[in-house]
């Protein structure tokens, strides 16, 4: 099903979207977006939403299960608290993409902006992922809890930059980062530290970006075909003595 | 909250009101109809060697006594109420005045700070505030909605090269006229999103150099700070920006020495205009900076560790700055080129010159 979202106001976007999904419609594209915010958010179930256009804030908060494909930049707030299902970004990604996320998988195909990845945590089988194919903004993985988030640095849509910002991981405590590449030390934050790759990350960061390359066609191994880095917490507690008194 | 949105034309062309109307309307969910404002550069070419005073008067019986004190100061050329329409959600707190002024022969050589001391003392007057200042420009604010307020000063009549635009959100001060953005002085006019937790000590350092703030507002420190930064001390862009956004100490400790020893002597000669707390602003300048070639800038700077939205697009020669892609998408379908720039580094349009 088709809807041309032109200039509806996002109310008017959402219930209609609600409405065909009540109706039994698992195939919707959307057109003509730009700028209807929480678009796909609360949806359940094996849902295909195609985005042309630039959604607004909040894409696919609180979503269970559909899988969200946006044709163009995304803006902020990406999948916050997410739960599960998978959100394709074919341009870039903003600030605190994958916020709070707690299952599914974001792929970003550019850059993706600051705070991403904020709070994120692994819930017993569900394990949250994101991935970006450019660069990424300070504070990624800040207070991250769990889960996986893998940054590329092959496309680049920034006029300048690093593949990482500053204070990467600050209060850090569980999960991991993988940076294609290497990590100059001063760029991570309090309570996280480099570690060499183990099997189980290899084979885990192969499998996700395996399934990455096929989404954007491109190259596997010419994308693993180089050094990672992990970056993960030094303890699961990394602010225990600043609230305590032991 | 809060919505900002800057276009500029590099070539110094005219365009109507109707695309940062477009723009900024789309951001109606980031204000709640207490204040919305534009800044407009171009607006009076017959009459652009003369200070344009955009003056709100709280009784329109306040005119003939704001004429007299206009009189004592300086030369008015011209006077004529802006025109303005009904707008139903819009009360008519203020009438919107505009006086073409210049000024007396034996101050010329310090015009630019005898119009502001003559606006503060206008501001302090309580009746009487003056939005704007410039040359060649004009800021039209009220309460509601941006575009309930661009249909109340009738704005699809009017042209400009560089337009700013403001959807507030007052999330600490009361909602009223003087409060919408944008706040300018002389040429200068800034959209601010976010809220500015030093405004004690900025408001201290800037009464020093003989600002007075009147609006009840923090924003209005960055319009004065960025007169004082770059017109008065004429530091250049870049630098002017890390005052307001400075680097971390400890990012400091990590740049090359000369660059060290530059940003460290900022910090020390201008802790107190140091900008605390999150902010997205958009700063437009009218008149050719100093180092800077052409007749205009606008800037876009986040805070350094970027805590509200900046994105800026580019079309040909027409360059964007605004909380939200959607809002640039909304007049400029297939923009050249879209980016988010870094924290606290500034975005830099010249007209008649590069981004």
């Amino acid at each position: 099903m088709r809807i041309v979202a032109d200039y509806k106001h996002y109310k008017q976007l959402n219930e209609e979207v609600f409405q065909a999904v009540q109706a039994g419609v698992a195939e919707l594209t959307l057109e003509d977006v730009n700028g209807q915010r929480f678009i796909a958010d609360c949806l359940t179930g094996k849902l295909k939403i195609d985005i042309y256009g630039t959604p607004g804030n909040d894409l696919g908060m609180f979503m269970d299960g559909p899988t969200v494909t946006v044709f163009g930049n995304a803006q902020d707030g990406v999948g916050n608290t997410m739960s599960s299902g998978k959100i394709i970004i074919h341009g870039d990604g903003r600030d605190i993409l994958g916020h709070s996320m707690r299952g599914g998988k974001i792929f970003v195909h550019g850059d993706v902006g600051y705070r991403v990845g904020i709070h994120m945590k692994t819930y017993k089988s569900n394990v949250p992922i994101i991935v970006a194919g450019g660069h990424a903004g300070d504070f990624l993985g800040e207070y991250m809890a769990g889960g996986m988030i893998i940054v590329l640095g092959i496309h680049n849509s920034a006029k300048k930059s690093e593949i990482l910002g500053d204070w990467v991981a600050t209060g850090q405590h569980g999960g991991a980062i993988y940076v294609r590449g290497n990590v100059d030390e001063s760029k991570l934050g309090n309570g996280a530290s480099q570690f060499p790759l183990t099997a189980d990350d290899e084979i885990a960061v192969k499998k996700v970006l395996k399934e990455y390359c096929q989404v954007f066609g491109l190259d596997l191994e010419s994308v693993v075909d180089s050094e990672f880095t992990k970056i993960a917490p030094l303890s699961h507690r990394p602010y225990a003595a600043l609230y305590t008194s032991e | 909250m809060c919505s900002i949105l800057g276009i500029v034309n590099e070539n110094g062309k005219l365009f109507s009101a109707n695309y940062i109307i477009e723009g900024i309307s789309l951001m109606n969910e980031r204000c709640n109809g207490l204040g919305g404002g534009f800044a407009a550069y171009g607006l009076y070419p017959e009459y652009k060697d003369y200070y344009a005073l955009h003056i709100l008067l709280k009784d329109v019986e306040l005119k003939d006594q704001v004429t007299e004190m206009l009189k004592d100061y300086v030369n008015i050329y011209k006077d004529e109420e802006i025109e303005t329409r009904n707008v139903e959600r819009i009360p008519q707190d203020y009438t919107p005045w505009r006086f073409f002024v210049d000024v007396p022969e034996r101050y010329t050589n310090d015009a630019d700070n005898y119009i502001i001391d003559l606006a503060m003392k206008i501001n302090s007057t309580g009746g009487a505030l003056v939005i704007s200042s410039g040359k060649n420009m004009g800021v039209f604010k009220a309460i509601g909605y941006p575009d309930e307020v661009a249909k109340l000063y009738k704005l699809d009549n009017y042209k400009a090269y560089m337009w700013l635009a403001h959807g507030r959100y007052p999330t600490n001060t009361r909602g009223w006229w003087g409060g919408a953005h944008p706040f300018s002085i002389l040429d200068n006019s800034i959209v601010h999103n976010g809220e500015i937790t030093s405004y004690g000590t900025n408001k201290r350092f800037l009464e020093s150099y003989g600002y007075k703030c009147s609006y009840f507002t923090d924003s209005e420190v960055l319009a004065y700070l960025w007169d004082l930064l770059v017109r008065r001390h004429k530091l250049p862009i870049e630098l002017a920006s890390e005052v307001l956004a400075p680097p971390f100490w400890e990012q400091i400790e990590r740049m090359p020495p000369e660059r060290r020893r530059i940003i460290e002597a900022l910090r020390m000669t201008y802790g107190p205009a140091m900008v605390n707390g999150p902010f997205g602003i958009v700063i437009a300048n009218g008149s050719g900076l100093t180092g800077v070639a052409g007749n205009g800038t606008m800037v876009g700077l986040s805070d350094r560790i970027k805590l509200r939205p900046l994105i800026c697009a580019r079309k040909n020669d027409t360059t964007f700055m605004a909380s939200e892609e959607s809002a640039i998408k909304a007049v400029c379908k297939n923009p050249d080129n879209v980016w988010a720039p870094r924290a606290g580094e500034p975005t830099v349009a010249m007209v008649n010159g590069d981004v």
